[in-house]
């Protein structure tokens, strides 16, 4: 997992592209949603709500 | 002893290929092995074997190099979602999972796949080569040129959806691309899911049935759909499509446009609409090839020219391109799909990484495109026992004979001979072949041997030094890439009846002295057979010719619809006990199908699923 962060920090920094930062954080947020809820990244916030 | 590994994976068509000090040592796709059309899963079957071709073990490999950059593609695929949004939420929600879990892992996936066969293999190790300059590394550095114009034409690889490169000694250098969401390929598989078939597999059948159409739509296609300049370099109006963002390839403005929705392919019969579509999409596709290699022709004023990507399978247009002559010579990379990128892969490395000299071979560096596996006479007959075949052993000459007797009666021989053949095309080494000068040939292997739809050509393996004699074609095609006309001697000349005919009627007019490998618009998609690159082969058909006066055999390549080309003796075996062919040639061994025992004809005709 840390060298794919670091990747994709030199990715950025190569192709100039920082405003891909945002959206990769979000995304990557999601995967560890996805992760712990085995399936579905909508799952925790439907336990959460009901 | 420097050993190059290249992969490519996980899209479609795995497939590894081994360099040993720079020269191909051994390339297979993974389908042939796992049996599973097109499989894109990691190529653990085609590593093993390649690597068992070259007597070496995984930890002796000095590089890994993966076809292409996943981050890149990342990219692509982000910024695209972002530019069209909200639209694609669909699309964005089916990919994105799958990249957070595996794709953007790739390089952790392969490495723990690696250190599986080896321990100590280290990061530093594994490469990435981009898909564009994979495919141009592919057609570069095998061709018989000193220097050339690399043009690769494909659906998309990261960003570029063409390129054109420029090759002198051992260096290649990308000069110029086009980009995604721009891209012939796709414009050509929009087509094909249009016409019903399958997207990534389908495209030849599109190209197969092009000739019975007219191309009625072409202005149309030019007009609205794409804007192609004089150079070749084209737009294409995004509003007919959905491929970038959607779930299909086309939307209902392209239906619109054309006037009928996509055909469905289990309900819908083809009919003169859709062979008119696909002549449309056809000759399009050709005038942008050849408007591209006018262009570079005259830009570079360099005589060669080199082919790659999935486009550089349509034969047809490259037939154009040979007969239009802006260039002198042109060589086309016979694994020009994804597989290939493989190669240019581990090419790529060993000349423009480690800098090493490359030595251009008079014919071309592929072997004739013979790089897989090849089994002796003893695994041979060991495979064949444990099926319960009954088999005679002949000696050479008996079984080139037993073949040519065969063929000279109408027979479908499955020929089994030698290494498989990299890249989609049989060759003559997993070939099953048969009379072309039988007009029933053509309707009996597309329906009781293949499996398949009865428009579907073949194609001939002619003896090089006779291909003039009866096709306007000039020099080699060692590898079906181009196609030809029948000479006017052997046409048989249309009746006025005939010539009114329409689409699929006309399949049943006896067109040429070799009506089964001859299309409706008297083409042929040629294979020369050389001597030096396939003896056996070459034996065959001069037999053949000595019994029949025709210097060919229609080659087909050996599988039903549906199943990837057989690979080992016992796929063989299988594939001739469930289909009619009758006989089968394996090494020394001949088969007849009267001999075999009854229990073992199988229905292989529904083992496959279609593509």
């Amino acid at each position: 997992m840390i060298s794919l962060i670091s990747e994709l920090w030199a990715f950025m920094r190569v192709r100039k592209k920082f405003w891909l930062l945002p959206i990769l954080v979000v995304l990557g947020l999601f995967g560890v949603l996805i992760v712990l809820a085995q399936g579905s990244a909508i799952a925790p916030f439907i336990y959460t709500i009901f | 002893m420097a050993l190059i590994l290249g992969i490519s994976a996980l899209y479609h068509d795995s497939a590894a290929a081994l360099l040993r000090d720079g020269e191909i040592v051994a390339a297979a796709q993974e389908e042939r092995f796992t049996r599973r059309k097109h499989d894109p899963r990691f190529p653990e079957h085609a590593i093993a074997y390649v690597l068992e071709e070259a007597g070496a073990t995984f930890d002796q490999v000095d590089h890994v190099v993966f076809y292409d950059k996943p981050l890149l593609k990342f990219e692509r695929l982000l910024e695209t979602y972002m530019a069209r949004a909200p639209r694609g939420f669909s699309s964005f929600r089916l990919a994105m999972p799958v990249w957070l879990r595996e794709k953007l892992f790739l390089k952790d996936f392969l490495l723990k796949e690696f250190r599986k066969q080896h321990k100590g293999f280290r990061p530093d190790q594994l490469q990435f080569s981009e898909h564009h300059y994979s495919h141009a590394a592919s057609a570069f550095y095998p061709s018989p040129f000193e220097e050339a114009v690399v043009l690769t034409l494909d659906g998309v690889g990261e960003w570029a959806t063409s390129s054109v490169a420029i090759g002198r000694g051992n260096t290649l250098t990308i000069e110029k691309e086009m980009h995604f969401p721009h891209s012939l390929g796709l414009l050509y598989s929009a087509f094909t899911y249009y016409t019903g078939f399958k997207v990534n597999s389908g495209e030849y059948k599109v190209m197969g049935l092009a000739p019975y159409g007219t191309p009625k739509y072409h202005d149309l296609i030019l007009d609205k759909v794409i804007d192609l300049k004089e150079d070749g370099s084209f737009r294409l109006d995004q509003q007919y499509f959905n491929y970038a963002t959607g779930l299909t390839m086309t939307n209902h403005r392209f239906a619109a446009l054309f006037g009928e929705p996509v055909r469905q392919p289990e309900s819908e019969d083809l009919t003169q609409f859709h062979m008119d579509i696909a002549a449309s999409i056809q000759s399009v596709t050709e005038e942008v090839v050849m408007r591209l290699t006018r262009a570079l022709a005259a830009e570079y004023g360099i005589p060669n020219l080199c082919l790659a990507g999935g486009v550089a399978l349509n034969c047809v247009a490259n037939g154009k391109v040979h007969r239009d002559g802006a260039f002198e010579n042109i060589w086309i990379q016979p694994a020009s799909g994804d597989a290939g990128g493989a190669l240019g892969a581990a090419q790529a490395m060993w000349h423009h990484e480690l800098g090493q000299p490359r030595t251009v071979q008079k014919r071309d560096a592929m072997k004739g495109s013979y790089l897989g596996p090849a089994f002796d006479q003893t695994q041979i007959e060991t495979a064949l026992k444990s099926c319960g075949a009954v088999y005679e052993v002949a000696d050479y000459d008996g079984m080139i004979a037993a073949a040519a007797d065969c063929l000279a009666e109408e027979g479908a021989v499955g020929w089994f001979q030698g290494r498989m053949e990299f890249g989609p095309r049989a060759l003559g080494g997993r070939s099953i072949l048969g009379d072309p000068r039988s007009d029933k040939t053509q309707k009996l292997l597309n329906l009781k041997v293949k499996y398949r739809e009865s428009f579907r050509p073949f194609a001939p393996s002619v003896l090089a030094e006779n291909v003039s004699d009866w096709f306007q074609h000039e020099g080699d095609s060692p590898y079906m890439l181009l196609v030809a006309d029948v000479v006017e001697e052997k046409r048989v000349a249309m009746t006025e009846a005939q010539q009114a005919l329409f689409g699929i009627d006309k399949l049943n007019v006896k067109r040429s002295e070799v009506p089964a490998i001859t299309h409706v618009d008297y083409s042929a998609r040629l294979q020369t057979v050389h001597k030096d690159t396939n003896p056996a082969y070459h034996d065959v058909i001069s037999a053949f010719a000595v019994r029949t006066g025709c210097p060919m055999v229609v080659n087909t390549s050996f599988n039903v619809r549906g199943e990837p080309i057989v690979c080992t003796p016992e796929d063989a075996f299988h594939c001739f006990m469930g289909t009619e062919m009758d006989m089968l040639v394996i090494g020394n061994c001949v088969l007849r199908k009267p001999d075999q025992p009854e229990a073992l004809k199988t229905d292989y005709k529904n083992r496959y699923e279609l593509d």
